[in-house]
């Protein structure tokens, strides 16, 4: 049992992690008895798991996600959402509306129109199909107001801090509503446009500079400068 | 033609018209991230070849019936522009051009997790600037470090070069002089650590001895090509590195 | 493109009937399906052949055309070899613009007969700079049981091997054909063999359905005196680099063994190519 890398260290597809007897966790595969990465990112290991924390990369639904989604297209009974990924999300009318939808008598476009942005949950997603969303739980549904901006969906982690602690800062700092979509899309809605306009603008920096210390500490320092 | 006109691409010392020896490699230089709008992008400059790789996906393939319904489809596309050679070259494909992108395809999907990306299309454009010899390799080694960039699963990275037979001695890496004039030219695409050879043409003449030779010099090119690769991934990635603690 | 399912329980089965040495058509792995070669066949063509390997049947046809030579080798004729799929040699096969395995396969093609030197193209000059042979080497397949390359280039090599060419006068700027017919200018007898790997193994001349389930093909020509003169990795699998170096040394035995059909059945004089 042998690792070959430092905790944290940048690795790439193809650089090999371990040998032995380990367990491959994400973005690592196993081929004869040997560990390797399967992406450029930081090399883990916690409880015998080998993992690359990935730096680059597309969004890939797993079930209890939240995710912002665009219409893209209205089919009889449901909608298709952009969610940032290879694979569209589909929220069924009966996931979105209270009622029961005839399609022979209205229109889905009439409660949801192409363009219109959706938070939503990830409910099942396998690959073979696409994913399938619900917008029915607390919280969910049609984005009304507020500004919505796309991420990149590896800063997620760090927008949203270790337990939360970023995103609970923004939102102390701020009193606006924020919610992270792990798709990497931003929801926004402040007192403002120009407080709206602040947030993102802070939120770009987190993204920027994800990788250095004392993040959190200056992103409210710059909070309070741009907001004096 | 008299004998003294005959420019030598070789001194009597063993030493090539651009000055390297017979085993070495030209200055090679990759970047990644060079693009906005794709996921993925690499740009190459390896001796005066220069060639920009832009990956897109995956993403949902277009038209939707030409989905694989088990794997990501990959297609490469390998262009001139029309003036990256001496002469004016047409901008539509030419069957060189059909046929390296196959072969370029070929060469990069081994390496890649098609397999996690069902019903998408991986799409990978590659944009010759200016051609001086070994523009698959190039293309194969800068598009494998686009693949990195759009986070795409990999085994391996996938280096390349080509030996030619030059007035009768085999050399490493040819540029478009010694292509011309060789005897022979043999590209090969290869993920070192998982000792796969996924791309190997050849044309021209050579002996069964100098194949072997070949075989052997071009994993020394691979090898050191992909020092490269490596070295261009940590140097754009190397901010990540210092600390991601409050995450 | 139309989509490749890859049939697992035949490919499964195909592995492991390997491990034994044995195939599926009762083969062994290094055995090369039977070869036939008809040449002639085509009158109007200045050469023709109709090969089959096993099931598989391709026809190639030669014809001389005056033209313009290439202005970096103005001095010499121009060998173009294309390659069509007819739509009956198989239901994958559909009508319109050669894809890129039809591209890809006259390319392949093209290399091993041009390094080889098989035709002395210096020989096709008519008016130095101005006009020169062109000749047009096109394969069409007729019926595909696997191994299209291999036997497009014994088609294409053998129609060459048994064709004429045109006598021509040359009146000032002009061509006239005498109608007499001249030998062709050939210099070599290259042969291509083609191995699939599947699995672990290395199948020589894959039939259809070893194609259908394999990992990755290599093609390698070689001239009379056993020099290599092309090669061609193909599909998506890979080769580590010592199967490589064993793909090329089963195919140079095999390709003495299909050098002496291809002399046998053209009932070729084997020092006269060469001496032209």
């Amino acid at each position: 049992m042998t690792t070959f890398f430092e905790p944290r260290q940048l690795v790439s597809p193809g650089t090999l992690l371990a040998e032995g007897n380990y367990q491959s966790g994400f973005n690592v595969y196993r081929e004869g008895g040997k560990y390797y990465s399967s992406m450029v990112g930081l090399a883990d290991i916690r409880n015998n798991v080998i993992s690359v924390i990935p730096l680059r990369g597309c969004y890939i639904p797993q079930p209890g996600d939240v995710v912002i989604g665009k219409v893209v297209e209205c089919i009889s009974t449901a909608w298709m959402l952009d969610i940032r990924s290879p694979y569209q999300g589909v929220l069924f009318a009966s996931e979105f509306l209270s009622k029961p939808l005839n399609p022979l008598k209205e229109e889905a476009r009439r409660y949801l129109d192409i363009g219109e942005m959706v938070i939503a949950t990830v409910m099942a997603f396998d690959r073979t199909r696409n994913p399938s969303l619900t917008a029915r739980d607390h919280g969910l549904g049609k984005i009304h107001r507020g500004t919505v901006i796309d991420v990149d969906f590896t800063r997620v982690p760090r927008i949203i801090g270790k337990k939360g602690s970023m995103i609970t800062m923004l939102k102390k700092e701020t009193g606006a509503q924020i919610l992270v979509g792990q798709n990497g899309r931003v929801w926004i809605s402040g007192k403002s446009r120009d407080e709206e306009a602040i947030i993102a603008e802070a939120i770009r920096k987190i993204e920027a500079e994800a990788h250095t210390t004392g993040l959190t500490d200056r992103v409210r320092e710059f909070l309070v400068n741009k907001r004096r | 033609m008299s004998e003294s006109k005959i420019e030598r691409l070789i001194s009597e010392d063993g030493i090539r018209c651009d000055g390297r020896r017979l085993d070495e490699i030209r200055p090679i230089k990759f970047q990644l991230g060079v693009l906005k709008n794709t996921d993925g992008s690499a740009y190459v400059e390896w001796g005066r070849t220069k060639i920009l790789v832009g990956v897109m996906g995956p993403r949902e393939s277009h038209p939707k019936h030409l989905a694989l319904s088990d794997k990501a489809r990959v297609e490469a596309y390998y262009r001139m522009a029309s003036f990256s050679v001496e002469e004016w070259k047409s901008p539509a494909p030419s069957r060189r051009e059909v046929e390296l992108s196959k072969v370029i395809r070929e060469a990069l999907e081994p390496a890649i997790f098609v397999e996690f990306f069902p019903r998408t299309s991986i799409d990978i454009f590659i944009e010759v600037l200016q051609a001086d010899g070994s523009t698959r390799c190039a293309s194969i080694s800068a598009a494998s470090l686009a693949l990195v960039d759009a986070g795409i699963p990999m085994r391996d990275l996938v280096a390349s070069i080509a030996v030619g037979k030059v007035e009768g001695k085999l050399v490493l890496d040819v540029q478009d002089k010694e292509d011309k004039a060789g005897e022979s030219d043999m590209p090969m695409a290869y993920m070192p650590s998982k000792n796969a050879v996924t791309l190997l043409q050849m044309d021209g003449q050579i002996t069964h001895d100098e194949f072997l030779q070949s075989i052997e010099l071009l994993k020394k090119g691979c090898i050191e090509v992909y020092k490269k690769q490596k070295e261009a991934i940590e140097s754009h990635f190397k901010g990540a590195v210092s600390n991601e603690e409050e995450a | 493109m139309s989509q490749r399912i890859v049939p697992t329980v035949k490919r499964r089965q195909i592995i492991e009937l390997s491990e034994s040495g044995r195939r599926m058509d009762g083969r062994t792995l290094t055995d090369y399906r039977e070869v036939t070669i008809q040449t002639g066949l085509v009158e109007k063509a200045e050469g023709s052949a109709l090969v089959s390997i096993g099931g598989t049947k391709v026809i190639a046809g030669i014809k001389f055309e005056v033209g313009d030579p290439f202005p970096d080798i103005p001095n010499e004729g121009v060998m173009q070899v294309g390659a069509e799929f007819v739509p009956f040699a198989s239901p994958e096969f559909e009508p319109g613009k050669p894809d890129e395995v039809a591209v890809e396969l006259a390319r392949v093609v093209d290399r091993g007969l041009r390094e080889s030197k098989v035709l002395d193209t210096t020989k096709l000059c008519l008016i130095p700079g101005k006009k020169v042979w062109i000749v047009h080497v096109d394969v069409y397949i007729l019926d595909h049981c696997g191994n299209l390359i291999d036997a497009a280039a014994l088609a294409a090599l053998s129609a060459m091997l048994t064709a004429s060419m045109p006598e021509a006068c040359i009146e000032g700027d002009t061509v006239k054909l005498t109608g007499k017919r001249l030998p062709m200018p050939l210099t070599d007898i290259p042969i291509n063999i083609t191995l699939a790997k599947i699995g672990n193994k290395l199948f020589v001349d894959p039939s259809f359905e070893e194609e259908e389930v394999l990992d990755c093909r290599l093609s390698v020509a070689f001239k009379q005196n056993g020099m290599l003169c092309a090669m061609q990795k193909g599909e998506s699998g890979y080769l580590t680099p010592e199967e490589v170096l064993r793909a090329v040394e089963i195919a140079k035995d095999k390709s003495q063994e299909i050098r002496k059909k291809v002399v046998e059945s053209l009932k070729l004089n084997c020092d006269k190519v060469g001496e032209y």
